[in-house]
């Protein structure tokens, strides 16, 4: 047999990484699940009343905010606690001791990880018209695809960088944890920040790519919104960070774990 | 013959450890060549400086032509490596695995005739993490010869198992031989440096101590034959005689001659002797004498 072509290479890591994410229950519930869970939850807490604040309703802001949320953890999450366990295992290792070429196996994960993220983004956006009668509109949908992929561009990348300076697959996953949630709430995705929330917040929600995927995707989903709907500042922040991100994760990516491969893995596959 | 690996005046430090002191290696293609010695010796600093995977501190590498830091798309075709610590991912099928692995090298063994060579078939479409530990050294062996490597690396591939699973390995490396690959493979056992492997290399603490073919690794062939048997009672022996617990030995570069004196003796007094033996020092004290010098 020979080769596979690059094209062949990249459609295999792809489907490879979409295999493992579905045969790991729990990620693939925190992932597809759990938002949804929480718009259902906001929903029965405030109603589907207007947001005075805002003039939308309730669904109509969070069904977008919270597929942002699970954008993130699609890619972001995903690949930073996925690639640290798999360095943990050696994985990694074999794989570098293959012939794939590294960038093939970045771009498996990316690409795999933004269909993840489209399928949790478009189940979101389902039920939120189907259940929440929010409103989609086709003049700003493109404005959505693109604010979308520069979002998933942006945290995918970060979640390499995570994988890359995590020890530990356990180290990978409180990072990620402890990162996105807290900037989920600075960034206005379970709570919508108002005039009144304290400016500190709202600057620290500034500084992190969070807050401007959740801007430039809200934008294509207010009725208000006029014209195409593109937020283009957002836009061209989420890719600065996205570049950078990208950047250091191949400067600081190792294949091998510290402790050179695990005598634990070893001992448990022996017995 | 062509020179698969070559290495000159190898060093390796971790810091301020010494692992590998100055090693040189020359192995032909097609050869078998063991590694034997005991952990800690330096034997995967080595094997993963040649498959690239750690950087030398000092020395020159050459494996097939390559140089193995520089992780050439080329290199990684033509060889294969089966890691000592490492594992697959267990949410995959065998299958699934062989065939995700193979499809990055340019020559590929089909799925089933390596489930065959590995004799996984009742594994064949289960789950990697239901697999026995040996299962899954094979499948680890499977996987490194997925790309119908030229040359392969078998970093302690039975360590742990039980006998009959080191049997089975065995054979699947013999196989391999039989297809004229090249392999390096490294042990601490001397059974299995002596079954598998055309030429050894003992190292110890980070050099290698003795090298040959397993039969005259450290002067075996020429190594003085022991004859000993038991002090028959009341009997007053010849001289040269070590005797202890009974037992009376004698080292002899001749042993036809020696033999024929000592039953000669012991049919002239009327004894038996009991226990007669006549042995060569086995591999293993050849072994155990190469690494304990050190
Ligand atoms: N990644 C590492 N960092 C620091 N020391 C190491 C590392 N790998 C091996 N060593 C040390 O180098 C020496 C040789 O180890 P190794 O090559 O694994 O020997 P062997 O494979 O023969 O058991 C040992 O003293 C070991 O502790
Ligand atoms: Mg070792």
């Amino acid at each position: 047999m020979a080769r596979l072509s690059t094209a062949g290479l990249i459609r295999q890591q792809v489907g490879y990484e979409l295999k493992m994410f579905i045969r790991t229950p729990i990620a693939a519930f925190f992932t597809l699940i759990f938002p949804l869970l929480l718009l259902f939850i906001f929903g029965a807490l405030f109603g589907n009343e207007e947001i005075p604040e805002l003039g939308i309703t309730v669904a109509q802001y969070f069904a977008p905010a919270l597929a942002v949320f699970s954008a993130a953890s699609a890619t972001y999450t995903n690949i930073g606690v996925f690639t640290s366990f798999q360095r943990d295992e050696g994985i990694l290792k074999r794989v570098r001791g293959t012939p794939l070429p590294p960038w093939i196996f970045f771009v498996g994960k990316m690409l795999s990880s933004f269909l993840i993220a489209a399928a949790a983004v478009s189940a979101m956006m389902l039920v939120g018209v189907l259940v929440y009668d929010i409103q989609i509109m086709a003049s700003t949908l493109p404005a959505a695809i693109i604010s979308f992929f520069a979002g998933v561009i942006c945290f995918a990348a970060l979640g390499l960088l995570v994988a890359a300076v995590a020890p530990s697959g356990n180290a990978a996953t409180a990072i990620a944890n402890s990162t996105l949630l807290p900037l989920a709430f600075f960034s206005g995705l379970f709570i919508p920040l108002t005039d009144d929330s304290p400016t500190w917040l709202v600057t620290l929600g500034d500084i992190f790519p969070l807050k401007h995927f959740n801007d430039a995707f809200q934008a294509a989903f207010l009725p208000t919104t006029t014209g195409a709907g593109f937020d283009w500042p957002a836009i061209g922040y989420m890719l600065l960070w996205a570049a950078v991100a990208m950047l250091l994760a191949l400067r600081l990516f190792k294949w091998e774990s510290r402790s050179g491969g695990s005598e634990k893995n070893r001992a448990k596959a022996m017995s | 013959m062509s020179v698969a690996i070559e290495v000159q005046g190898l060093h390796k430090s971790y810091g301020d450890v010494e692992a590998v002191k100055g090693i040189d290696l020359s192995i032909d293609a097609g050869e078998v060549f063991a590694l034997l010695g005991p952990n800690g010796a330096g034997k995967t600093t080595t094997v993963e400086i040649l498959e690239g995977h750690r950087k030398a501190t000092q020395g020159s590498v050459s494996v097939l032509g390559h140089d193995p830091a520089l992780a050439e798309r080329d290199f990684k075709d033509r060889v294969g490596i089966v890691l000592q610590e490492s594992s697959v991912e267990k949410e995959l099928t065998v299958r699934e695995a062989l065939s995700i692995y193979g499809g990055s090298y340019s020559k590929r063994l089909e799925v089933d005739n390596l489930i065959d060579i590995v004799g996984l078939h009742e594994k064949a479409d289960a789950r990697i993490g239901t697999l026995s530990g040996g299962q899954k050294r094979r499948l680890e062996l499977a996987l490194g010869i997925v790309g119908d490597p030229d040359l392969i690396f078998l970093d302690e591939p039975t360590t742990g198992f039980d006998p009959s699973a080191r049997r089975d390995a065995w054979k699947v490396i013999d196989n391999l031989r039989s297809l004229g690959k090249t392999i390096l493979l490294t042990t601490h056992y001397m059974d299995e440096a002596q079954n598998l492997s055309d030429r050894v290399a003992v190292i110890a603490d980070g050099v290698i101590v003795a090298e040959g073919t397993p039969d005259t690794l450290g002067g075996r062939e020429l190594a003085a034959t022991r004859i000993s048997f038991r002090v028959p009672d009341g009997a007053t022996l010849p001289s040269d005689f070590q005797i202890s617990n009974g037992v009376a030995s004698v080292q002899s570069g001749e042993p036809t001659k020696a033999l024929h004196k000592i039953t000669g003796w012991a049919i002239d007094n009327g004894h038996e002797l009991e226990d007669l033996s006549v042995t060569r020092p086995s591999l293993e004290e050849i072994y155990l004498a190469l690494t304990e010098a050190e």
